[in-house]
């Protein structure tokens, strides 16, 4: 049964629980809601969630658990002679889930009998013909084994979403009478409700954690598997960067070195953009301008910030980098080659920082008493003598952190270096040239194969881990630097 | 002693309120370049923003408009008995457009050479459109029916002057150095307008071939379908959280444990947040990839810290006064907050939720992970299709017609970006006045 009608199912049962609860309480009570320890609705709520909560609570943990454990088992059944030169387990894996599917597809559009489907004797070319007849994407042949596997497949699928039908509509009509023999007048149902909403809010905010962890997992996993394949000295001191696109071919050179240089380099041509500026609009927003000047340039400089990169790919390949090369190529200079280039992202991401920067140091400015001011003033000190040498000084923690985060913000910038950086990873000192980084190589490793068993696909998530280790750092230290600064002021 | 009295004049420093001395003058010199450099700073970033909005409108207005070409043309019955019998319909078809587009400008003064080739070329196949019309439409046969053919895509941009004729080095069979010739003297008829290109906003992804008839619409229900995922499940978890965290959470080594969490995820790169979706959801779960159910959830994962600190934030301007009140008449602390401080808060949520949702609707670089990439030329067929059939994003769509090298489709991009723009610009007017109309100060 599809899991969005078991669902509703679930839900027509808790309503009825609902009811049943609602109205038990109140017999108990003679009728007058007056006599119960709670009001009516919470002995209602008390059935709903007692049936609702565990049911689909053991739908989703059936589904999790459910395909650990038949790829599990079906695993076992591939001898390791079946799996092709170059080829891996997780192939042929999801060649017999497409099997499997479409087995079950083509049986759902009449082309296949549920027992030609199930009968492992089948004639192989027959069944392939079949398959393809039916629309199912088919590689080739399928062989033996994998037809043999995927009818287990589907069988374990059925048998198992069978049970868990059962057992799902089980828990939740379990649910519901419980919470409904429970309900009587001297039931405290109010207190029993709100400690499950508890749990509930709980849960919620476990969700966070449990992104955490997921993100972590995700990464280191893939990323023992692709130091598995692939030697660990390589991938952090080659300095090449040229993965072989046949695949598996294992002649990839797969060095860290030349797209941590790339990145760098980009983001330091970004903050030499944002900060200078960011920092200058910042301090005269603060210090000089009137409330008439600030409300209208703040929230304009603010709309840079709202901007999405998408956007900012786009004008630096196709406004940025043609201005670039009309005065750097070879009509102009003749220092640039193309339009994607060191330059190009650059300045892209660094547009796109100046109010990220521009907005956090106005803050940290705004937080400089102003009683230091006054003694600078005091003393016969101009505006911008104050600024440099008093109100600077005191904020320069915080904009020191300002910087690390907009620092962080530029090294796991994506869409502005895909557009505007280009492809060829290159360990070069020339702002024209084209570079490429980090999160644009994990982007084109991971798109377009579907194949997450390669070491050319692999390395992304080791990417996405150094990309991951370095940008939660640098927050986690320019965090702690503002958080320490402004512990001085309050 | 007259001493003091009689210091010597040229110890005295010659210092006056009306004349600065060069010291003066240098600071006050340095205070007006440091206020000028801060002007400077200014109007560079708005420069920029300047730049960015003139860049958008003039390379992406383009987009939403079409050349057609206006044809009056009149089909008599024998015209059409003849056709209908022939073997080659759509071809005679074809002879009898040509024939009236060649007297029509002929009556305008305007005489040129071409044949059905170049009408194909440059419009289509206009034989089988006529004869669809005259066959749904037999009366209309005699009467003087007025066409209006879309142009292809080289036709409008030498139109709008992006294609010149220095630009074709030799004719290909989508086009012929000669159709210059031909477009201008349609031109020249006055038979050429623009129109809105509805095709544009309503239309679906195509090929690489067909670059002139690419639209944005379905990537535009993929984009509402991911926002549909991200809004059902990021505003209520979103919002628990925040209310645990602000009203019932104990001061203890979990509740630090998920603060810490929540803005260490709020910095992650959304890259990151992509390689999650694909390894957890994908890999692991094995929901189908390039389906927008995943994608919004990747988007609920990445905008859940917005929304739980900006919650967070209007929970806390609730004044206690408020609880105090509740629990004062009886009412249990979960009742307090359910009844009375989240209805006080509901306006700044609202606000909060609308803005995450903005930034996840123009977020790219988690949905090139999970394939949302792919060429997608076609609607969904039903509401539950929309989750999970594979389909395109507003932005994937944008970075996936940049990423060609043609100039029609980055036109394309441009104009995509403007509906993008339009999309977010709504949201957050609706965010702003939401707050203007229901924010209490307290």
């Amino acid at each position: 049964m599809p899991v969005i009608w078991l669902t509703l199912i679930v839900l027509t049962i808790s309503a009825v629980g609902f009811l049943m609860g609602r109205r038990r309480a109140l017999v108990s009570a003679g009728g007058d809601s007056r006599n119960l320890h709670s009001l009516p609705i919470y002995y209602g709520s008390n059935a709903l969630m007692k049936s609702v909560v565990p049911a689909l609570g053991l739908m989703i943990l059936w589904l999790l658990a459910q395909s650990l454990f038949i790829d599990s088992r079906i695993v076992q059944m591939i001898p390791e002679s079946e799996i092709a030169e170059g080829s891996n387990i997780g192939l042929v894996m999801s060649d017999v889930r497409r099997t499997a599917d479409g087995l079950s597809k083509a049986v759902d559009a009449g082309l296949l009998d549920d027992e030609t489907a199930r009968n492992a004797e089948s004639d192989l070319e027959d069944i392939t013909q079949r398959l393809k007849d039916a629309g199912q994407v088919v590689t080739g042949q399928i062989t033996q084994t994998v037809l043999q596997a995927s009818q287990a497949y589907r069988a374990m699928s059925q048998t198992s979403n069978l049970l868990m039908t059962i057992a799902v509509l089980i828990v939740a009509a379990a649910g519901a009478a419980w919470g409904t023999m429970e309900s009587s007048k001297s039931f405290r149902a109010r207190n029993t409700v709100e400690q499950g909403i508890l749990a509930l809010l709980i849960a919620a905010a476990s969700v966070a954690i449990l992104t955490t962890i997921g993100i972590i997992l995700s990464l280191i996993f893939n990323t023992i598997e692709f130091f598995r394949l692939y030697p660990a000295s390589d991938f952090f001191f080659l300095l090449e960067w040229a993965p072989s696109f046949s695949g598996r071919g294992g002649a990839s050179s797969l060095g860290i070195l030349p797209l941590l240089w790339g990145t760098l380099y980009i983001s330091l041509v970004a903050l030499l953009v944002a900060v200078p500026i960011g920092l200058f609009a910042a301090i005269y927003l603060s210090e000089y301008a009137g409330p008439r000047m600030r409300s209208i340039a703040k929230p304009l400089l603010e709309i840079l910030a709202g901007i999405p990169t998408i956007v900012y790919g786009l004008f630096a390949l196709l406004t940025i980098g043609p201005i670039l090369l009309s005065v750097f190529g070879d009509n102009g200079l003749g220092w640039m080659q193309g339009q994607r280039a060191v330059l190009t992202a650059g300045l892209a991401m660094g547009i796109m920082l100046i109010p990220f920067v521009s907005s956090l140091s106005d803050d940290i400015i705004n937080a400089v008493p102003q009683a230091m001011r006054d003694g600078s003033y005091g003393l016969g000190a101009t505006k911008s003598e104050t600024i440099k040498q008093v109100v600077l000084p005191a904020a320069l923690p915080g904009i020191v952190g300002a910087i690390l985060l907009a620092a962080s913000r530029a090294i796991g910038e994506t869409m502005i270096v895909v557009l505007g950086a280009g492809a060829a990873a290159r360990l070069s000192l020339n702002p024209f040239e084209a570079m490429t980084t980090v999160t644009a190589k994990i982007v084109s490793q991971l798109t377009g194969d579907s194949d997450f068993a390669s070491p050319e696909a692999l390395v992304a998530f080791a990417l996405g881990m150094t990309l991951f280790i370095m940008t939660l750092g640098l927050n986690v230290f320019a965090l702690y630097i503002v958080r320490k600064y402004r512990e001085q002021y309050e | 002693m007259t001493d003091a009295t009689m210091t010597p004049e040229s110890a005295r420093p010659s210092r006056s309120l009306i004349h600065e001395d060069a010291r003066t003058k240098k600071r006050n010199a340095s205070e007006r370049r440091f206020r000028a450099y801060g002007i400077a700073a200014i109007f560079t970033g708005l420069f920029f923003l300047v730049a960015l909005l003139a860049a958008i409108l003039s390379s992406g207005l383009p987009a939403f408009r079409q050349a057609v070409v206006e044809v009056p043309f009149t089909l008599t019955q024998e015209q059409y008995d003849a056709a209908e019998k022939a073997l080659l319909k759509t071809g005679i078809y074809t002879d009898y457009f040509v024939t009236s587009l060649t007297q029509t400008m002929e009556s305008e003064g305007v005489e040129i050479e071409f044949d059905e080739k170049a009408i194909e070329r440059l419009l289509g196949k206009v034989g089988g459109d006529l004869r669809k019309f005259y066959r749904a439409n037999e009366d209309q046969l005699e009467a003087s029916v007025s066409f209006e053919l879309a142009a292809a895509s080289r036709v409008d941009r030498y139109l709008k002057g992006t294609f010149a004729r220095e630009d074709l080095q030799s004719g290909n069979r989508f086009f012929m150095p000669e159709d210059f010739d031909l477009i201008d003297a349609m031109r020249d008829a006055g038979l050429i307008k623009q129109v809105f290109n509805w095709n544009f906003l309503t239309g679906v992804d195509t090929g690489v071939d067909n670059p002139g008839g690419a639209g944005i619409g379905a990537s535009v229900l993929g984009s509402f379908f991911m926002m549909l995922v991200v809004l059902v499940l990021s505003l209520p978890i979103g919002v628990a959280a925040s209310i645990y965290l602000e009203e019932f959470a104990p001061k203890n080594r979990f509740t630090d444990f998920i603060e810490v969490n929540i803005s260490n995820l709020a910095a992650v790169p959304s890259i990151v947040f992509g390689i999650l979706g694909l390894a957890v959801f994908i890999q692991f779960a094995h929901l189908p990839q390039s389906a927008p159910l995943v994608g919004g959830l990747v988007l609920t994962l990445m905008t859940l810290p917005t929304i739980i600190i900006s919650t967070r934030a209007s929970l806390k301007a609730v004044p206690p006064s408020i609880r105090d009140a509740a629990l004062g008449v009886g009412a249990s602390k979960m009742q307090a907050v359910f009844h009375h401080v989240l209805p006080l808060a509901a306006p700044g949520i609202l606000t909060g939720t609308i803005i995450g949702l903005a930034q996840a609707l123009g977020e790219t670089a988690p949905l090139l992970l999970i394939g949302m990439v792919g060429f997608v030329a076609r609607y969904p067929g039903t509401f539950v299709e929309g989750f999970i059939e594979p389909n395109s994003a507003v932005p994937a769509q944008i970075y996936n017609w940049a990423a060609r090298s043609d100039a029609v489709f980055t036109e394309k991009a441009w104009g995509g970006i403007i509906v993008l723009l339009l999309f977010l610009i709504t949201m957050n007017t609706i965010a702003v006045i939401l707050r203007r109309r229901f924010e209490r100060r307290w």
